[in-house]
């Protein structure tokens, strides 16, 4: 699939719009406004390139807690995600029960997921089960960290999505670290895509920073996918600009000038480099973009202060669903 | 005596015990380099080296599974969640093998594991996060679940918890590593299995653990205001379960209330009401109350939840309800 100029741009905005929106997250915290956030900084181009491969709206989505930017661009709103910050009524994906950024939307059919990591994989692949079952067309992606690969539950559903040749798409955002802990001490392989071989399933490795190149490899997985094929396993190498959440202070673990190596690849600044080559970014079409982002930003955290909590006795619900009645 | 917090106390009993038995090491996630999430472990890793002190992968079975495979060779590894709620993911471990072990082998191999966790709510962590489900590892018989609710006690615990010949899964509350308190220097101990008479009082028996120490304590403090003398008893093992100081107590008040912060269905209170009913029903005055969390996921949003949580003020009405 070759992409319009203007689609090109698109997916240069939506990573930009999530840096803004993710950056002022960072700031709501230590203004003390919000009680925890957790970053997609530096994995936008992953997230976007994997998102416009898919059918958005249509395919299903078990993402995980860094993929601000992959929530935006299948519908998801900034002032969603600054109600679901602040834990407001209005926040669509639970009401304010559901922490930030373990993203759910109905619309967009996106799941859900526990703070346990992985699981998600395996509601894709039940997912992924149920699209056959049902003879549908569609795909399901679901996405994790690298050290969340290391999670037995991880292999089961891999393992099966491949034995079953389930419409599944994994895609392993590295970002060279869990919490603390570098890649090196979570797998013995040079990347999580060779953990597919021994799976039986195909494994791709891809620079994580270049979204186009990744929406190339996502174009063809999904196209597999959607035609029988079966699964893929996509690891996406990328960097952890940020701290691994608004808990943590990295310069314990970590030195500076290794953080600021990898900032020479920062996504934003990789894929600007590219439009600019190809003399689509001008700078003025930057500017407006970033007065755009500013501007979306400011309206959405300003609408999301002024809506309403929920009130304590809303806690009690909804544990159960609602009742069918078949008398 | 000094006076530090209870993640220095746990800290001290590690340290001790890693510098008295050289059998004894840490595994976990961030453990290592970090020093833990809640930095425990802290200056570990540079003063025992990484051999002792090892980061793991993110697979909670394996690390319990290895923990309990390692024992068996007779080293006492002393395992760390990170969260309890990652317990589950490792559940069959700690229920299936842990407990069982000892009495599958007719006693022939001993388990000497310890598992810390950290559990509780009222952080805003959300559903998955912050669950207080001691009850459930409480039932299996064959492991020892402990909650101590002070510093002292935590290392006393910590320390036999290491010692014990038996898997002891040592529960610490989340929003308690900044709590101080007096704790003995050096080798002290506080036996597992036993609980004990925190507060004295005439009115009424309050019987907790854990973080509800600390609300029950604040709800006592208020309570003598109005001259109503509680009595706490500080359960601190669940498994096994000592009745005696509560009995006591129960017989000098007649009534009580148990504050527990995990659910009320099939908790802890369920279980010391039931023996209380069923080893001192001549002196009961009064139903006996139990004040525990709300039955739903604990939410997010700040406000929902503390009103899930069980709060200083539902102590208060309950003692006030059972007098
Ligand atoms: C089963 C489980 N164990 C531990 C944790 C605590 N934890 C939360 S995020 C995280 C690191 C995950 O690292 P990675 O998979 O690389 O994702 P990243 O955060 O780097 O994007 C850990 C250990 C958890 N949430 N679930
Ligand atoms: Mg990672």
């Amino acid at each position: 699939m070759t992409l319009s100029d203007e689609t090109r741009l698109e997916m240069y905005w939506m990573m930009l719009l999530s840096r803004r929106l993710d950056e002022r997250a960072w700031v709501l915290h230590r203004q003390g406004k919000i009680a925890f956030h957790i970053s997609g900084i530096g994995q936008e181009a992953a997230q976007v390139g994997a998102a416009y491969a898919l059918r958005r709206g249509y395919d299903w989505v078990a993402p995980y807690y860094r993929d601000l930017a992959l929530m935006l661009c299948l519908g998801y709103e900034p002032r969603e995600f600054m109600l679901s910050l602040m834990g407001k009524r209005e926040e669509p994906s639970s009401g304010g029960r559901q922490m930030p950024s373990h993203w759910s939307l109905r619309r967009a059919n996106v799941v859900s997921h526990s703070a346990v990591v992985a699981t998600q994989c395996s509601h894709a692949t039940g997912i992924g089960l149920a699209i056959k079952m049902r003879r549908e067309d569609k795909v399901v992606l679901a996405s994790l960290g690298e050290g969340s690969t290391s999670q037995g539950e991880w292999y089961e559903a891999v393992n099966w999505a491949a034995v079953h040749q389930l419409p599944v798409i994994f895609l392993v955002e590295n970002n060279q670290y869990a919490i603390s802990v570098p890649v090196e001490k979570q797998m013995a392989v040079p990347s999580a895509a060779d953990r597919a071989c021994g799976l039986g399933l195909r494994g791709v490795a891809v620079d994580g920073s270049d979204v186009f190149a990744v929406h190339q490899a996502f174009t063809e997985a999904v196209e597999l996918a959607r035609s029988g094929k079966g699964p893929t396993l996509i690891e996406a190498k990328m960097y952890r600009i940020t701290p691994h959440s608004s808990d943590d202070d990295d310069r314990t673990y970590r030195s500076r000038e290794e953080v600021e190596e990898h900032k020479k690849r920062d996504p934003l600044l990789v894929n600007r480099r590219i439009l600019e080559r190809d003399g689509l970014l001008t700078a003025s079409r930057l500017e407006e973009m970033e007065s755009r982002a500013k501007k979306m930003v400011d309206e959405a955290v300003q609408y999301a202060e002024q809506a309403p909590y929920p009130a304590a006795e809303e806690a009690a619900y909804p544990v159960y669903a609602e009742e069918v009645r078949h008398d | 005596m000094a006076r530090i917090t209870m993640r220095e106390a746990i800290s001290q009993a590690l340290w001790e015990e890693m510098e008295r038995d050289p059998r004894v090491f840490i595994l976990g996630e961030e453990v290592g380099v970090w020093g833990g999430t809640y930095a425990v472990t802290k200056g570990f890793y540079d003063h025992f080296g990484p051999e002792r002190v090892r980061d793991t992968p993110i697979a909670e079975a394996a690390i319990i599974g290895a923990a309990i495979g390692a024992a068996l060779t007779g080293l006492r590894p002393v395992a760390e969640l990170m969260t309890i709620n990652f317990a589950f993911s490792a559940m069959d471990h700690i229920v299936n093998q842990a407990a069982k072990l000892h009495y599958m082998f007719g006693g022939q191999m001993i388990l000497p594991l310890v598992i810390r966790a950290v559990g509780g709510g009222g952080r805003q962590l959300g559903a998955t996060h912050s669950q207080t489900p001691d009850a459930i590892f409480a039932h299996f018989p064959g492991l020892k679940v402990v909650a101590p609710g002070t510093p002292a006690d935590a290392k006393g615990m910590l320390k036999a918890a290491i010692r014990s010949q038996d898997p002891v899964l040592f529960i610490e509350h989340a929003t308690l590593y900044q709590t101080r308190g007096e704790v003995p220097e050096g080798d002290y101990i506080v036996p597992l299995g036993k609980s004990t008479i925190q507060r004295e009082g005439r009115h009424v028996t309050i019987v907790t653990y854990s973080k509800m120490l600390e609300i029950s304590t604040k709800a006592a403090d208020q309570l003598a205001k109005e001259g109503i003398e509680a009595e706490i008893v500080d359960l601190r093992s669940l498994r096994p379960l000592d009745m005696g100081p509560v009995l006591e107590s129960f017989k000098k008040t007649n009534r009580a209330v148990i504050v527990e912060e995990g659910w009320k269905s099939y908790g802890v209170g369920a279980e010391v009401a039931s023996r209380i009913y069923e080893e001192a029903f001549d002196y009961v005055d009064a139903p006996i109350k139990r004040v525990a969390q709300a039955e739903v996921p604990l939410p997010y949003n700040r406000t929902l939840e503390q009103m899930a949580l069980p709060q200083v003020e539902d102590v208060i009405k309950a003692v006030k309800e059972v007098l």
